[in-house]
């Protein structure tokens, strides 16, 4: 017994010092401080967030979860009792959803002009624009079929010359899974022959994307050299080359892109409002938005932030991507898979 | 329970583990499938039951968790025998090695079966593994292989092998006499191992989606397909539902079987030295090969830098990459810590509920058998955000603070530890008791001197069991609301995975080998740490 | 013979259990080993059953060796001291164990199985729980399990040690019997040489691993080949003399105001018939010996030394 007594004590002693240093936290803010929900892809130098409570003296606090969908999910769940005052990471193909559910509060950012146009595809305000990133088909230089060319369309894709080359991942498991199909939707005449086309020329399917670049993926040491990733993904192949190497190992096919963009909101019920607002308008400053191209991999949402040397050189943003409203989205996505679903999976 | 325990103590013993239970398991559950089924739940749950689909995907579940369950035995319990006659040094160090898979997020294992399968040209051709059924039963045996050759082997160990030997010069060949004489024996050990592999395979979930390929589907993947993919919030809880009472059904069946024969003739010494025929090494060979091959191809990878091989994925663990918001090692440390404080919890909830179970009146000891093992065969995603709903008011408003993480997982934990002392508890003859008794010792007492160390056995091993599956959760942890100083190594892990770029994936790979090694070494220490290992049974 | 071991070795790791055995035993043989603990006795008899493999040696069986069969294709018994009955099956099921492993025809095993339990005086005993058993009745069932399949050879290790002392008396008495009625020869290990004595045909001593004596049990008594086997039998008094070494038997002495041996009554013990009394020199050697009458404690004696009934060793 005294040893559970002393398990219990630790207990107890471990779950008072922790509630402590909670209670400190927030109490050290005289400004006041902000909850920002997001998804466990966000990532920001800390100098920044350091630079927008020096700034406004308002503490940020973040949460992180699973990815878009769980985010979205878990704030229609916690929607009566909401978890945080400020959701940042809701993409364009989750965002009705979020809409529809009226996760958020109006609020129409200072910084919104100096916007992308394209970008600001809300003129309710529910949420704003804060950075975008195309899903793009990637291919492996060196690794491509003999004699064959970099593929340049969404068609390419269906030439025996790249039989049995193109990894993409099922829209029902993955994000970028689902941007492809929605890109291919747009962009060919006829989304479901092509498909049946792509089948026919051995496509293969994983669940996400990790198992797709590096399972199949020439990256990974697999047998593909074409692959559904991100116009962001040549630049971190140079990044995070090892070793170091001069010129980016993979291209992308800049027809086949399909534009994610990602939204902050205030989320309803916040009591927060004032330090909610300063936040998002913070995350359209250069500051910001100059932080987010290497930390997250997507393209900055304001027209004046200055990209990193990196990006300038090996990122391609797509001039002409595919895009599909919101709404259009949610109505048809289920109907959408399901059928892809049937095609390809059969 | 009357004569064991005082009327104080049996209040303790029954209300910290069911409050633990209750408040953090059936009622988030109650909450989240009350959401989704309230109102109209019952029509949902018929048209579930009318789809052709979900009926495959229920039937699929079922069948490839026996069949998992089957095949981990078959490897398994040979292996078992083999580290039943180890030396106890020996076994712990194996006991150790084999829980290494524990800690390894699904989408490593899978990355490293890959290529596994590659190497050895199963990937295509007549033998292809990848994308069929049969991969997701190999890394199944993969992560449970430990679950049988620890539990089954650390009991057996236990059993006095001269009765083998009884049989074997009455004329019992090896396999007749392992039929009739040790599998009887050894039964209240599988059926809880067996128990437990089902379940874990039953709610596998990252392993089914990548090895087996997109077009497999079980419960537990529909589970997340309907409530984060769909938001059908209906379909998904009316799945839990059925997920819910497929397990208590496996569950209440597995517990009849432990519970028919009591055991008894344990606790004998065995044979004093028997020399280890080099044959019984044969028997750890496929489970060597089977850890082996993955976990070498990760090992490998960790070494491999663009210029050859040396320690730089590991150096750059320190230094915070930009795709986490702190340092892999600050990940670890955070991962030690959640790990300790959810097997603390998991280790005094499961003790108590155990002796419930084993000593309490018949009806109460049932409910918590069966209650304290169904987290277990819980969908993370359910669990997950059960309790961000249900836990959203005071007193119990904690869906953004430090211990849910470590409640989480414990919830999983405590069904290893109630699994791992159950069988063991049961095991202590009443007449040392009795004995205990006659030589003037309180019933308090008693306990102390006899269940205590001869317990500990159990509680070890689940203890160390409970570590492990903390260290290595990544599902329920990833649906729960974290700070990012919270961030687990498992989940950075997966994060240094989602950008392109090979230093990341070097880092992932040391990051996994070092939680590989970190969970050995706990595993080691914690069951080497006490008294009664060897000496007691 | 029937049974013939040449040169057996058995070791663990480095430690030779049993060195450089010869044994034979005869149909119908019973022999008592007889040993300290830890001296390879168990281990020579787990090797007999095929338990313990051999580094060298072979062990035949009417002239057909075999030394590499397993267990369950040798013609034996094997009988442990604490029974080992299977905790999951009845008496019955117990002991119809081995005659099942040998495919003997149901009907065929009730019947045999009704005899044996009638043989060891546990008639009627099929349906009980070996939980249920009394020690000196487990160790019945282990006897009748052990000869239920009618072993040629019926290997018993230290049976009877964990039974009472008049249990132990009963059973004595009553296994030759048994072993004579269903006509099985047996290896008898034990500690104890009363035990060996009362039971054995011949008594075989082993030391280190080591058999040093296989004689009669009267001609192992009166002449052990060695100090070492002298020991063994429970002689102690032994006396280094100038010509050698003597042993006197606990036999040889008798009380004689004339004797050569002066010595102090130190204990004694009361045995019924006799009295067995320790004695202390006056150069501080101990003495032991069966003597008829008691002399007080403290008092000294003389001692004559029956020059027949001491053993020497040069």
């Amino acid at each position: 017994m005294k040893k559970t007594l002393m398990v219990l004590l630790a207990f107890v002693l471990f779950a008072s010092a922790c509630g402590d240093d909670d209670s400190v936290e927030s109490e050290l803010s005289d400004g006041g401080s902000v909850t920002l929900m997001t998804h466990d892809s966000f990532a920001v130098s800390d100098a920044v967030l350091e630079a927008f409570t020096d700034e406004t003296g308002i503490s940020v606090e973040l949460l992180q979860s699973g990815d878009v969908g769980v985010m979205v999910s878990e704030a229609i769940l916690t929607r009566d009792m909401p978890l945080a005052d400020v959701m940042f990471g809701i993409d364009n193909t989750f965002l009705q959803r979020g809409l529809d559910a009226e996760l958020f509060e109006v609020y129409e950012s200072r910084n919104l002009d100096g916007v992308f146009p394209d970008l600001r595809i809300d003129n309710q305000h529910r949420v704003t624009p804060i950075d975008f990133g195309d899903v793009c088909v990637n291919y492996w230089i060196d690794a491509l079929p003999e004699g064959a060319e970099a593929p340049t369309t969404l068609e390419d894709l269906t030439d025996p010359i790249y039989a049995n080359q193109f990894v993409v991942m099922s829209p029902e498991s993955s994000s970028p899974g689902l941007a492809f199909l929605l890109a291919t939707i747009n962009g060919t005449d006829d989304w479901e022959p092509y498909w049946a086309d792509l089948v026919a020329n051995g496509v293969s399917v994983t669940a996400g994307w990790s198992d797709a670049y590096y399972g199949e993926f020439t990256a990974g040491g697999g047998n593909r050299s074409i692959v559904v990733s991100y116009a962001s993904s040549p630049p971190a192949e140079v990044i995070f080359a090892d070793p170091p190497v001069d010129t980016a190992p993979t291209g992308v096919l800049l027809d086949s892109c399909f534009r994610q963009i990602e939204f902050a909101g205030i989320l309803a019920g916040t009591e927060h409002r004032a330090e909610a607002q300063a936040l998002i308008d913070f995350m359209l400053t250069p500051t910001f938005q100059e932080d987010v191209p290497l930390n997250m991999f997507v393209f900055p949402a304001l027209e004046a932030a200055a990209l990193p040397a990196e990006f300038a050189e090996f990122a391609e943003i797509a001039n002409d991507p595919q895009t599909i409203e919101p709404a259009v989205i949610e109505a048809n996505r289920d109907a959408w898979v399901d059928r892809w679903v049937e095609i390809v999976l059969g | 329970m009357n004569r064991l325990f005082g009327l104080g103590t049996r209040g303790v013993l029954v209300v910290v583990p069911a409050v633990f239970i209750a408040a953090f398991f059936l009622y988030p559950i109650a909450t989240i499938l009350w959401r989704g089924l309230g109102g109209g739940g019952g029509e949902t749950f018929l048209d579930l039951a009318a789809s052709s689909r979900q009926r495959d995907i229920a039937w699929f579940t079922i069948w490839q968790a026996i069949a998992s369950t089957l095949l981990t035995l078959a490897v398994g319990i040979p292996a078992a025998s083999a580290v039943a006659r180890l030396s106890a040094r020996r076994r712990r160090l194996v006991r150790a090695l084999v829980t290494v898979p524990f800690v390894l997020p699904t989408v490593v294992v899978a990355g490293a079966f890959t290529e596994v399968f590659a190497v050895a040209g199963l990937d295509d051709g007549a033998f292809r593994l990848r994308h069929t059924v049969w991969a997701i039963l190999i890394a199944h045996v993969f992560f449970n292989y430990a679950v049988v050759v620890r539990a089954v082997g650390s009991y057996w160990a236990a059993l006095d092998q001269r009765m083998e030997e009884a049989a074997r010069v009455l004329g019992a060949n090896s396999w007749q006499t392992f039929r009739e004489v040790t599998l009887p024996r050894l039964q209240p050990a599988v059926t809880s191992a067996a128990a437990i592999v089902f379940l874990f395979s039953f709610t596998s979930f990252g392993l089914v989606l990548i090895l087996g390929g997109p077009r497999r589907a079980t419960i537990e993947t529909e589970i997340y397909r309907q409530a984060i993919t769909r938001l059908n919030l209906e379909a998904a809880a009316a799945l839990a539902a059925l997920q819910l009472l497929a397990v208590l059904a496996l569950v209440i069946l597995s517990t009849r079987l432990e519970r028919r024969r009591p055991i008894v003739g344990r606790g004998a010494r065995s044979s004093c030295r028997t020399a280890a025929p080099t044959w019984r090494w044969g028997n750890l060979i496929i489970g060597l090969v089977l850890l082996g091959g993955p976990i070498g191809v990760l090992v490998e990878r960790s070494f491999s830098t663009g210029g050859g091989y040396g320690l730089d994925h590991y150096e750059a663990l320190g230094e915070r990459a930009r795709q986490l918001p702190a340092p892999a090692t600050t990940a670890l440390w955070n991962s030690v810590v959640f790990a300790v404080a959810a097997t603390a919890l998991a280790v005094l909830v499961g003790l108590l509920a155990s002796l419930v179970v084993v000593h309490g009146r018949s009806g109460v000891a049932r409910i918590f058998d069966l209650g304290f093992t169904l987290p277990l065969g819980t969908s993370a995603v359910t669990i997950g955000f059960g309790m961000l709903i249900a836990l959203d008011e005071p007193p119990l408003d904690l869906r953004t603070n430090w211990w849910i993480i470590p409640i989480a997982h414990a919830l999983v934990g405590v069904p290893f530890v109630v699994r791992t002392m159950v069988p063991v508890l049961r095991s202590i003859d009443p007449a040392l008791h009795e004995a205990a008794a006659v030589l003037g010792a309180s019933p308090a007492r008693a306990r102390r001197e006899i269940d205590v160390p001869i317990g500990m056995r159990g509680l070890l091993l689940g203890a160390g069991f409970a570590f492990a599956v903390s260290l290595g959760e990544f599902g329920a942890t990833s649906f729960l609301p974290r700070r990012p100083e919270n961030l687990t190594a498992p989940i950075a892990l997966f994060r240094l995975l989602t950008t392109p770029g090979d230093l990341l994936r070097g880092q992932a790979m040391a990051l996994s080998v070092v939680l590989m090694v970190l969970v050995a070494t706990a595993v080691l220490m914690i069951e080497s740490g006490r008294r009664g290992d060897e000496g007691v049974l | 013979m029937m049974l013939a071991l040449r040169g057996v070795e058995v070791r663990f790791g480095d430690v030779r259990a049993v060195t450089d055995t010869d044994l034979d035993l005869a149909a119908g043989e019973l022999l008592a080993l007889l040993g300290p603990s830890g001296c390879g006795k168990s281990t020579l008899l787990r090797a007999i059953a095929g338990l313990e493999p051999l580094v060298t040696g072979t062990i035949s069986l009417d002239g057909d060796d075999i030394t590499a069969a397993a267990p369950e294709a040798r013609p034996f018994g094997l009988m442990f001291q604490d029974h080992v009955l299977f905790p999951h099956r009845d008496v019955g099921r117990n002991v119809e164990f081995g005659l099942r492993m040998n495919a003997v025809a149901p009907a065929a095993r009730r019947e045999r199985v009704g005899e044996l339990l009638e043989l060891v005086g546990l008639a009627g005993y099929e349906r009980r729980a070996v939980t249920t058993l009394s020690g000196g009745e487990a160790q019945r069932v282990a006897l009748a399990r052990a000869l239920a399949p009618a072993p040629r050879v019926l290997l018993l290790d230290e049976p009877l040690g964990s039974l009472d002392r008049h249990l132990r008396d009963r059973l004595i008495g009553e296994l030759p019997g048994v072993l004579e009625a269903t006509g099985t020869a047996a290896i008898h290990v034990t500690h104890d040489h009363d035990e060996a004595f009362a039971l054995g045909d011949r008594v075989g001593v082993m030391h280190d691993g080591r058999l040093h004596q296989t004689d009669p049990p009267a001609e192992v008594w009166a002449a052990p080949r060695s100090l070492v086997v002298a020991r063994i039998l429970g002689h102690t008094n032994v006396i280094e003399g100038p010509t050698g070494i003597e042993v006197w038997r606990t036999d040889a002495a008798v009380i004689d105001p004339a004797g050569d041996v002066e010595a102090t009554v130190d204990r004694v013990h009361f045995r019924g018939v006799d009295h067995d009394v320790r004695l202390c020199t006056a150069d501080g050697g101990g003495l032991r010996f069966v003597l008829p009458a008691a002399p007080a404690v403290g008092s000294s004696v003389r001692l004559r030394i029956d020059p027949e009934r001491v053993i020497r060793f040069d």
